[in-house]
């Protein structure tokens, strides 16, 4: 498998009974690319992307994703990746440094890797004073930026972002996506979901999922030239309007 | 006439009353207005929602609705409004058909009563109507929750944060189905983190850590931009994002999709920042004056804030 591929799927489907939730998806995405994943409510975009992270098995199809065959060896996709979502992230009841030290644990880093790495993750947030903040203290900004620079804090391969900024005021959605392009240029692969249509414009390139399949999968301007307009908002509006299915 | 007129209402939490909610919140909604009330998660706009809807008790400050105090009267509030909370709120294991019912016999009415009002909503759920509330999905949901804040014809709707979670198309028929009960006499007051959805309302307030920053119409609000606005799009939009943060004579830059949105300091223009691109070896800038949108209203509100808090 080329080096230069973070993720690479064949015809990766899911079935659930008769209901195909993914129908035969091919793409792939670059290392260091951000790869923007869209899709309307119950299009398939959460199922695959828990087949991608190696908590679910696919019915047919393949996928690698950092290397290794999803369906083989989903452990070692496990290892390879992060993942955080707006939803489950970080425990509010522990402090700051015990959720560092949780995950830096379940990762597998030394001790030693773990206070340096913490360390050095609370200087580049700028709260070195927050060690000893509990979580649930922290302002929701400050929370959703701590949980993804936790999320790399193993150098993964991959960093899988379920609609990260979900509610998140303007000027820290913002720095969320600085975040998001200092993980990129250090090499690490983004792969994002949201319904932030301005969002998609951050993406090196966008997939669109309607109903199971991906419709459209480009850089964001050839898109907009392909549907023939200057928001991202209206490409998603022209394809997922005529989509058959809910959530 | 208002429909809701909040007084220094303020809300604080905590032990020691620490964390501050809501603090000297003034606001009025208009008769038949859609009012939106924007801003992130954690600006207070869920507080506001239940102290209106007699649910919570405010530390200060008083509050009508529909000419009823909150507290004293809260038994006729509750009688008269429509209420559907962020949380999905129904029952899970009643169908579509029970929950709605259900709801109408607890306002003493019947579905068939005020089902004109409802119609367009629910014909739309009438073929799962003996699925389980809990087995629909996100879109359904959400209309089956109107279609119950609605069944008993309140005088005034308040929808917290309906399109939260919501893919861009349903918003936009979810807000399309907003104005048609707003043309139908019905006060509308909804709350968004969404900045693109402000320009659907009538009127909007700002809001954002407990305070209002702005009430205007969202005309209003984006012809008061006190400045010039600048959109710049390149090929390589990051490395311009990072130059632009250090360039001395910028006021502020924000990305909005594929264009950066620039205010140059007092006294800085145009020249400035044609000289500095020439200088900066970004090529290929195309550069241009913009309105301002909601959002870039609301940025520059919270600046000048910071400033009068420093």
């Amino acid at each position: 498998m080329n080096n230069s591929i973070a993720i690479d799927t064949k015809n990766l489907t899911k079935k659930f009974g008769t209901f195909t939730a993914v129908d035969h998806i091919s793409f792939h995405v670059n290392s260091g690319e951000i790869f923007g994943f869209l899709g309307a409510n119950g299009a398939g975009k959460t199922t695959a992307m828990k087949i991608l992270c190696g908590l679910s098995s696919p019915s047919s199809g393949e996928a690698m994703v950092a290397g290794f065959n999803v369906a083989k060896y989903p452990n070692k996709v496990k290892k390879n990746i992060g993942y955080m979502s707006q939803k489950f992230s970080l425990y509010n009841d522990l402090k700051v440094i015990e959720n560092i030290n949780f995950y830096g644990g379940i990762y597998g880093l030394s001790r030693k890797e773990i206070s340096r790495r913490g360390h050095e993750l609370l200087e580049r947030l700028n709260i070195p004073n927050e060690a000893k903040t509990m979580v649930s203290e922290l302002p929701l900004g400050w929370k959703q930026k701590l949980a993804f620079s936790i999320s790399i804090m193993h150098k993964p391969t991959i960093i899988f972002l379920d609609e990260p900024t979900g509610g998140v005021d303007p000027v820290t959605r913002r720095q969320f996506w600085k975040l998001i392009y200092e993980a990129a240029d250090e090499g690490i692969t983004a792969f994002v979901t949201t319904h932030y249509m301005d969002e998609a414009e951050y993406c090196n390139r966008v997939a669109i999922m309607v109903d199971g399949k991906i419709e459209a999968m480009n850089t964001p301007k050839l898109l907009k030239e392909e549907f023939k307009t200057d928001s991202m908002d209206e490409v998603f509006y022209q394809l997922a309007r005529n989509a058959k299915r809910g959530e | 006439m208002n429909s809701i007129e909040i007084n220094n209402v303020s809300k604080f939490f905590g032990k020691k009353k620490e964390i501050v909610a809501l603090e000297q919140v003034n606001l009025n909604v208009p008769k038949g207005n859609l009012f939106g009330l924007i801003g992130p998660d954690g600006a207070g706009k869920t507080t506001l929602f239940r102290i209106l809807t007699t649910l919570m008790l405010a530390d200060t400050g008083t509050a009508k609705v529909l000419g009823y105090d909150v507290v004293k009267d809260y038994k006729k509030i509750r009688q008269i409004v429509g209420y559907m909370p962020g949380k999905f709120s129904l029952y899970q294991d009643l169908s579509v058909y029970e929950n709605l019912s259900f709801f109408a016999t607890l306002f003493n009415t019947s579905i068939k009563e005020n089902y004109n009002l409802i119609k367009d909503i629910y014909v739309q759920l009438e073929p799962f109507k003996n699925r389980k509330a809990g087995a629909l999905s996100g879109g359904m949901k959400q209309k089956l929750a109107l279609c119950c804040t609605l069944v008993h014809k309140p005088e005034i709707l308040f929808l917290d944060e309906p399109t939260t979670g919501v893919d861009a198309v349903s918003r936009r028929e979810f807000w399309e189905m907003l104005k048609r009960l707003n043309k139908e006499g019905i006060t509308i007051f909804v709350s968004t983190p969404y900045m693109d959805e402000a320009t659907m309302c009538d009127n909007i307030a700002l809001i954002q850590n407990a305070h209002i920053l702005s009430i205007n119409s969202p005309e209003g609000l984006m012809d008061s931009y006190p400045d010039t606005l600048w959109g710049l799009k390149s090929e390589k939009m990051y490395p311009l994002l990072l130059d632009l943060e250090k360039n001395p004579n910028v006021q502020s830059v924000f990305t909005f999709g594929d264009e950066h949105h620039v205010k140059m300091k007092q006294g800085k223009g145009e020249d400035d920042l044609k000289m500095w691109l020439s200088q900066s070896g970004h090529q290929e800038v195309e550069m241009k004056i913009i309105k301002p949108t909601v959002e870039d209203c609301f940025l520059d509100l919270l600046n000048e804030r910071k400033k009068v808090k420093a």
